[in-house]
């Protein structure tokens, strides 16, 4: 069996707003990530993607909160740790993570070596400056960045040049996971592709052991990671290889939302884009039963009373909704 | 916006501002109602500690009570005799008891009231008008408690005869309490040169004070939102025009130009209200620049785009679709436009060019007093600590206020 | 593609230039386009490109620095207030964001009734202006009942922007300019938009130009497409043409960075 690098059970967080009310953003989530598999997290905005690519580093702070689950990095369960442990030990070493605006996270002030030797200083104060300025321009070469941007401040660099190398700066310890939160959905079409090139060499050299890659674009996640698993207000609901996902999914709301997809290729416009109507529950308050059953157009009024649990089929293939995979296959038939 | 005033007492800052900025104006309003004297009525002579005081001065005459004594000492005579009371003693005892006008020696207390004791006959005060019957009468009391060496008597008018009742004994070594005597003073935070009651004084100044920041504040921010609305929404020659105005009155230090202007005001002329407007008409760069850089930011909105679509004119645009979002700021540039303003008021009447005195003080007045009379150097700390404290506590409202209002509508500063 | 209809607005050697001295920057630099009634053009290019500042011009809200526009054939003349009033009568916009597109202090039938007294319905009675703005709220699936007397923050990105639409369907302008009408709504609201704008296309003969950064978009709805590069039109031409087969280099390499699902996307033909 394969080594599994992270691994979640039953993850559950919350957001307490201004008004003591309780968001249950991330509502037990579970999934496992074997060595060098990466998995993309796709979904609507708000339906708790990228709180839980927070939740997943085991650092929690005000409005987010832990409440119940286990996160197991490489063997070491972090969700058991004290915060100080998790930032000390975990974050850079054995996580790293990459929101969207990383690149704005450099200070202007200081040249790019000054923030590499910080990070690894921050684990290990013995290593020398020489020693640092070799590894940094070592691992900016086989990563393709010229190694002149170590001795240029953040504002010398473009969008797409600073996220890569926060991205460079970030992995400089190989950790065992790194979080992406939609790393290049700032940029212009050229730099995101650098990035993804960039994060593929980074899995294909094995700075890093495994990935997990969010973002809204479709399209991108299915170039990008092995695994694909769509999130509808904080549950998972569906989760398959990238191929699977893209050109067979299974559950209505990901039926839906691989029919959104545009390229341009040909064809594209012969296609009929699908639209899914309403709007997500409201999370302070989740409804009874499934709940994309107030939004799906196959329905039925038990869809609302049952808690729908989470179903795995074929191979490694997981869904949660009331009815089989063949039912659900005969009525997307039907409607063409 | 219901919704938004009810966020606002959310924040703690603002609720502390609130109730600190409550609790100064309460003062101000409803303090000079209560207090049994003006703001400028002398109470007493000079600087007075905080404290009762009991009046010496006719305590005989005063109508309605008392007599103390104090010591037993034959040489109480000559304290608590003044020369007005002997002189009166001098003319009863020559026109009532026909005693020889040169065996009075109105310097030997002593033998004056030892005569007096000899001769008194309430009897012998036929034709006189009924009041100085009284006040003989009492001051036999008086005497006689001063002679007889072991303490003293209070005495309270009748309500309805007018007769003076001795209502209460002291002997020599007791106590009075201070509710007794009707003839008393308190002024619960001393007093300042004039002699006038500080905490009356305070009050009102504090009321004349807010005024003067209302409506320096009020001054500011309309001219510095119509220079804002103007050169921000319009841009091209009129905002360069604008700008230009606006850094010329900030590159100038505002202090200056506002004891220039002051000064060339007159003394005669500064009223609290003129020297307001006066503060107010140079204080409005600072709004001015602020308004036109959201303004600056705003007109690039889509609504604002959409609004001109619809054909909608210039001014409505800038009414109905620009001003609603600046709202908040402005209340919030208002707020601190009137703490300024406050401390200008200060800062001016310590440099001698603040309201003109005849009728209204400020609490930069009383600072200056304060310095003029030099309650600094004779140590009369209460001359000056209070109203510090009250202006500072003004201003640390207002902009504990402005803070708290910032959390409020700037969703960036929001703690969770 | 259909037979060309006549030329609603044409643009010659259009030029915008902002600041001046040292901060001077040319935004667009002399481009010419021909726009067709009823057709859907897209105006595809990347951030600073120029696609907005061209939209802008277009528009009116900004004036043009050099170059003649043509609107239905006679020199556009926006010199007046009055005239500019009459200008966007017929043509109107529909922004990016719809959470700054509405003024927040007002209420929704606000819009909705602006936009019927603009439309000339200044004279109409209440409850006929109210008929009309059901009419609207209806053709984009909205109710008009739910709607009344509520504020733009208590609706939702994707409604909001419907509402966009249906003041556009209350205007009947000739042209439309839509401003990455989808970029902020999700992926599962955008066909829906989409569906809509092209409903106005097919109902009321509108020319409909589409401005966006994504390529994909571009293709699936438009008639045509001009990809813009440093404020000029590198290629125009059909839809088809433009995007299968592309001429221009620049074009080539937007195509090739965008992420395919059907062929093979090319990492390494980065530089």
């Amino acid at each position: 069996m394969a080594k599994y690098m992270l691994e979640v059970n039953k993850l559950k967080t919350k957001y307490v707003t201004r008004f003591k009310e309780d968001v249950y953003a991330v509502d037990g989530v579970s999934l496992k990530i074997e060595e060098g598999k990466s998995l993309g997290i796709a979904g609507e905005s708000g339906c708790g993607k990228s709180t839980l690519a927070l939740s997943l580093m085991g650092y929690y702070f005000a409005p987010l909160h832990y409440m119940s689950g286990e996160i197991i990095v490489d063997g070491l369960k972090i969700s058991d740790m004290k915060p100080d442990d998790v930032r000390r030990k975990v974050l850079g070493n054995e996580i790293a993570y990459i929101p969207q605006a990383a690149m704005n996270a450099l200070n202007p002030t200081q040249k790019i070596i000054r923030f590499i030797e910080d990070v690894i200083h921050a684990h290990d104060k013995k290593v020398s400056k020489k020693d640092i300025y070799d590894m940094a321009v070592e691992r900016f070469q086989i990563l393709g960045l010229p190694k002149e941007v170590l001795e240029k401040h953040a504002v010398e660099l473009s969008g797409g040049m600073k996220q890569r190398t926060v991205i460079a700066i970030s992995t400089i310890l190989s950790p065992k996971v790194l979080i992406a939160d939609e790393p290049s959905s700032a940029l212009d079409v050229t730099s995101q592709k650098m990035v993804i090139r960039m994060l593929r060499e980074l899995m294909e050299k094995g700075f890093i052991k495994s990935m997990i890659f969010i973002t809204h674009e479709l399209p991108l996640l299915y170039n990008v990671t092995d695994d694909i698993m769509v999130m509808y207000a904080g549950q998972i609901v569906e989760k398959g290889t990238a191929k699977e996902m893209v050109f067979d999914p299974v559950h209505p709301y990901s039926k839906g939302l691989m029919g959104s997809i545009i390229v341009p290729e040909a064809g594209t416009r012969e296609q009929k884009l699908e639209a899914i109507p309403g709007t997500p529950p409201n999370l302070k308050r989740p409804p009874a039963g499934c709940r994309f059953a107030a939004r799906c157009k196959y329905a039925k009024p038990e869809c609302s009373f049952y808690e729908v649990p989470e179903k795995e089929f074929g191979n490694g293939r997981m869904y949660r909704c009331l009815y089989d995979v063949d039912y659900l296959k005969e009525v997307y038939g039907r409607n063409g | 916006m219901f919704h938004q005033i009810k966020q606002v007492f959310h924040s703690p800052k603002f609720v502390v501002g609130f109730v600190i900025f409550v609790i100064m104006l309460v003062f101000a309003i409803f303090y000079p109602m209560v207090s049994s004297f003006g703001p400028m009525e002398m109470v007493g002579t000079g600087f007075y500690a905080p404290g009762t005081y009991v009046s010496v001065v006719d305590t005989a005459q005063s109508g309605d009570s008392l007599t103390f004594n104090v010591d037993t000492a034959s040489s109480a005579y000559d304290s608590a005799l003044p020369q007005e009371t002997r002189e009166s003693m001098k003319k009863w005892l020559v026109n009532q008891a026909g005693v020889a006008e040169g065996d009075i020696d109105l310097n030997d207390a002593e033998a004056l009231v030892a005569l007096w004791q000899e001769k008194y006959d309430p009897e012998l005060s036929q034709g006189l008008i009924t009041a100085d019957k009284r006040a003989y009468q009492r001051l036999d009391e008086q005497l006689k408690t001063l002679g007889s060496g072991d303490g003293g008597i209070i005495l309270a008018v009748e309500d309805e005869e007018g007769n003076l009742q001795v209502s209460k004994e002291v002997a020599a070594n007791q106590f009075v309490n201070v509710s007794d005597i009707s003839n008393t003073v308190t002024v619960p935070m001393g007093t300042d040169n004039f002699g006038a009651d500080m905490a009356t004084k305070l009050a009102s100044s504090i009321g004349v004070s807010l005024q003067i920041g209302l409506l320096a504040g009020i001054i500011a921010t309309i001219i510095g939102l119509f220079f804002g609305l103007l050169s921000g929404y319009l841009g091209g020659w009129v905002d360069d025009f604008l700008v230009f105005i606006t850094n010329l009155f900030t590159v100038i230090p505002s202090f200056v130009i506002l004891i220039l202007i002051a000064n060339s005001v007159g003394q005669a002329a500064r009223g609290p209200m003129m020297v307001a407007m006066i503060i107010g008409c140079t204080s409005w760069p600072w709004t001015a620049r602020s308004v036109r850089s959201q303004v600056l930011s705003l007109r690039n909105r889509d609504h604002v785009n959409l609004s001109k679509l619809s054909g909608h004119s210039l001014p409505r645009i800038v009414l109905v679709d620009i001003l609603p979002y600046l709202a908040s700021y402005v209340v919030m540039a208002m707020i601190l436009q009137i703490s300024s303003g406050i401390l200008s008021e200060a800062q001016l009447s310590m440099l001698g060019l603040g309201p003109s005195t005849a009728d209204a003080t400020t609490l930069g007045l009383m600072m200056n007093w304060a310095q003029k009379f030099g309650a600094l150097t004779s140590n009369c700390w209460w001359a000056f600590i209070p109203v510090i404290i009250s202006v500072a506590l003004i201003t640390f409202s207002l902009n504990l206020m402005n803070t708290g209002l910032d959390q409020v509508f700037n969703p960036q500063l929001r703690d969770s | 593609m259909a037979e060309l209809g006549k030329s609603v607005l044409k643009g010659e050697g259009i030029t915008k230039v902002f600041g001046y001295g040292k901060t001077r920057t040319t935004a667009v630099d002399h481009v010419d386009f021909d726009f067709r009634e009823g057709e859907v053009i897209s105006i595809v290019g990347e951030s600073g490109s120029g696609k907005t500042t061209i939209a802008r011009m277009i528009l009116g809200l900004i004036n043009v620095t050099e170059g003649n526009m043509y609107f239905n054939g006679q020199p556009r003349d926006i010199s007046s207030g009055k005239k500019r009033k009459e200008y966007w009568k017929n043509i109107q916009a529909v922004f990016q964001d719809p959470f700054s597109s509405f003024n927040m202090f007002n209420k929704i039938d606000s819009v909705l009734l602006d936009c019927i007294n603009m439309a000339g319905g200044r004279h109409l009675s209440k409850e006929e202006k109210e008929k009309l703005m059901t009419e609207a709220c209806s053709f984009v699936n909205l109710k008009y009942a739910e709607l009344t007397n509520k504020y733009p923050f208590e609706l939702s990105g994707g409604q909001m922007q419907r509402l966009m639409i249906a003041r556009i369907f209350l205007l009947k302008p000739k042209i439309l300019i839509a401003d990455e009408p989808t970029s902020m709504v999700d992926a599962c609201s955008r066909a829906t938009i989409l569906d809509y704008l092209l409903k106005l296309r097919d109902d009321e003969h509108m020319t409909i130009i589409f401005i966006t950064h994504d390529i994909g978009l571009a293709y699936y709805v438009s008639d045509s497409v001009y990809i813009m590069e440093h404020g000029k039109f590198v290629e125009s031409g059909p839809a088809e043409d433009v995007i299968i087969h592309p001429k221009a280099d620049y074009t080539k390499r937007l195509i090739s960075d965008v992420p395919k699902i059907n062929d093979e996307w090319d990492l390494t033909t980065v530089e």
